[in-house]
């Protein structure tokens, strides 16, 4: 077992008396580990990343730092590091001297200031522009002299505020490929705040992804994309497939639910975890589009007929309607030419099909509530 | 229609064209008149003891600028005054306005308005109140003897710090609040104390807004003329001799020290403007 670098144990930061911006989290962040918060604005995930900086003090609870009590110390007197949004360059240093400035306040001699920020500046790939003022140099520059100024104290965690929310598209998938590879290289423990998804899936050992101020699920990203446990984490991760039912019998480790719309389908055992009332999901590119009335043994199959399709290119996304007007999202791979089959037309009669080991189940909304989801995409509207 | 409307629409743009230059032209020249005559005048070379009419060119007063009884202890006590009045009023008013702009207490609405209070009250009032406030400081026993009364050098200067300070207040005030905070979160991320993060990254921030407000107070403490004599006694300052010396007969050397009152303020603001354009030129992200 890794040890432990950060730990939040029932961390709570209200503002006035009834905005709970971080409401008892309790989490632990392993050495060496590129974790993420993950979750829409106003999660409480900025919040949470500024207690473990000292920026904030929290409410109640406590945070350590390999094993120490930093809940109220100052930001200085703290071994972590931040790379904040919008980059907080000093304006009237030098790239090198706002590289340095860590490590002359640390009193470190001057031969190794000198050695450790070239090394930084190499790192980086900045070492040319170390005499330029930050007024000077591009936005994907400033990310990685803030980065660079960061890094250069070797922290035990190293804070990333949104980092890359600045950055165009392009830049920004280079700059994640960038950070993940100089995390690997320094071996420093990351925590990193992100509202993209995507973003956190590439990077991330483990992610927690978080609303109202509490993370709803906590696990690797391959482990919250497919099993999410909440409809919120279903919906936040990419688009699913939801459709409510009832748990009518057990086989084995799977157990039955019957669909409201008649169909019984089967779910790992584990995914229904003692409920008796599920909404059942799939994502899209899990489920394959199967000639009518020719069900493959051993899957989940649903009759419906094709509503629309889209090519995409890489894919083709078709609507299914079910037999009560539900909308199935099925996102097929263009592996072979498309060329247009009779069976992939619109109207065409299909049967919905997909793994049973390929499905979860998340609670059903409440009684009297429509799904407030987005028909593409599958995210909840809020 | 058009053929009777199209004269007067051109004469009125050719009107239009030329009225803001010599509208422009008269507001400079009625602006600097009295400076140039001024300068012109202290290269006179007067026969009585007035230097109203001008009757030949002569370097005499530059050559010997401080050369009249009194005029050298004047000037000193002038820019003396004024350069502490600029030490104390623009520290104390930075970190008036850094409470002011960073912190919630008790009390701060109303220091917020009172800090108004010393520009918007008429100086004679203030003048007045003053010299009323050391005199009746007479039976103070608290106080060492010759602080406050008789009147002197460390009232004038009182005063002055008085009025300079909200005058720097305001100005700080309006720079601090576009100040970017994050980057002092940054400084205390990267292990500096409170101490180090406001002179290594607020400190050189603020500088210019700092300066001009020094500039400022600078400017209002060694011309002022209405408080200075209710609070000054015997001392005499640069504006209170030429007042004196009104009665008598201005003399060239008045002129001179004028002039380079004049040359020095006209160097501060092109400081200020070279410096705030630089400050502009490196966005501070």
């Amino acid at each position: 077992m890794a040890q432990v670098d950060v730990r939040l144990v029932d961390v709570t930061k209200t503002y006035g008396s009834d905005v709970r911006a971080v409401d008892g989290i309790s989490l632990d962040v392993l050495d060496g580990e590129f974790f993420s918060l993950l979750g829409p604005s106003g999660c409480g995930k900025t919040t949470t990343l500024r207690m473990i900086g000292g920026f904030e003090e929290p409410t109640s609870g406590r945070i350590e730092l390999q094993g120490e009590e930093v809940t109220w110390l100052p930001p200085h007197r703290r071994n972590v590091n931040t790379v904040f949004q919008n980059y907080a360059l000093f304006p009237h240093l030098s790239i090198r001297e706002n590289v340095a400035f860590g490590l002359r306040r640390r009193k470190v001699a001057d031969a190794e200031v000198r050695t450790r920020v070239a090394e930084m500046l190499e790192l980086v790939e900045l070492s040319a522009l170390a005499d330029r003022k930050p007024g000077q140099i591009s936005g994907g520059q400033a990310q990685r002299v803030a980065l660079a100024r960061a890094l250069v104290n070797r922290p035990a965690v190293l804070l990333l505020d949104e980092p890359l929310g600045a950055l165009d598209l392009r830049l920004r998938k280079q700059m994640q490929i960038e950070l993940k590879r100089i995390q690997v290289e320094v071996g420093i423990t990351f925590i990193y705040v992100t509202h993209d998804q995507e973003e956190a899936m590439t990077m991330s050992d483990r992610i927690a992804v978080m609303n109202h101020g509490r993370y709803e699920q906590l696990g690797a990203p391959a482990e919250i994309y497919e099993r999410p446990s909440t409809r919120f984490v279903a919906g936040f991760l990419g688009a699913s497939n939801l459709l409510p039912g009832t748990v009518v019998g057990a086989e084995g480790d799977h157990v039955a639910v019957r669909l409201d719309l008649g169909p019984i389908v089967r779910l790992p055992a584990a995914a229904i975890a003692g409920r008796s009332r599920v909404d059942v999901g799939v994502r899209p590119e899990k489920i394959r589009l199967g000639s009518a009335g020719a069900a493959t043994p051993g899957v989940n199959a649903i009759p419906g007929h094709i509503q629309d399709l889209s090519y995409t290119g890489v894919s083709t996304q078709y609507r299914v309607a079910l037999a009560d007007g539900h909308l199935v999202t099925a996102y097929a791979q263009n592996i072979a030419r498309a060329d247009g089959g009779a069976s992939a037309l619109p109207g065409a009669e299909v049967l919905v099909e997909w793994d049973p080991a390929d499905a979860f189940a998340v609670d059903p909304l409440p009684a009297g509530t429509e799904p407030a989801t987005d028909p593409v995409t599958g995210a909840p509207i809020e | 229609m058009s053929a009777a409307a199209r004269p007067p629409f051109r004469l009125r743009r050719r009107i239009g064209r030329w009225v803001l230059p010599i509208y422009a032209a008269f507001a400079i020249t009625f602006l600097t008149l009295p400076v140039i005559v001024m300068i012109i005048f202290s290269f006179n070379s007067p026969a009585g003891r007035s230097n109203l009419t001008w009757r030949e060119l002569s370097i005499d007063a530059w050559l010997d600028p401080l050369g009249r009884p009194g005029l050298a202890e004047a000037v000193t006590t002038s820019v003396l005054i004024a350069l502490l009045t600029t030490i104390i009023a623009t520290a104390l008013g930075v970190l008036i306005a850094l409470a002011l702009v960073r912190h919630t207490f008790r009390g701060k609405g109303i220091a917020n308005l009172l800090i108004f209070l010393p520009m918007s009250t008429p100086e004679i009032v203030l003048g007045t109140s003053l010299l009323t406030l050391f005199i009746g400081s007479v039976g103070w026993t608290f106080l060492p003897p010759g602080v406050l009364y008789p009147l002197g050098f460390p009232t004038i200067l009182i005063a002055h710090v008085m009025f300079s300070i909200s005058f720097v207040v305001v100005t700080m005030r309006a720079r601090l609040a576009g100040f970017p905070r994050h980057l002092e979160e940054a400084a205390m991320d990267l292990y500096a104390n409170e101490w180090s993060t406001f002179w290594r990254v607020t400190f050189p921030l603020i500088l210019p807004g700092v300066l001009a407000a020094a500039m400022l107070a600078f400017s209002l403490s060694i011309d002022d003329y209405v408080i200075t004599t209710f609070t000054s006694g015997q001392t005499k300052t640069f504006p209170i001799y030429i007042f004196g010396a009104q009665q008598r007969g201005i003399p060239v050397q008045v002129n001179v020290i004028g002039t380079m009152i004049f040359l020095v303020a006209v160097g501060f603001v092109a400081l200020s403007t070279f410096l705030g354009r630089r400050q502009q030129n490196a966005p501070g992200r």
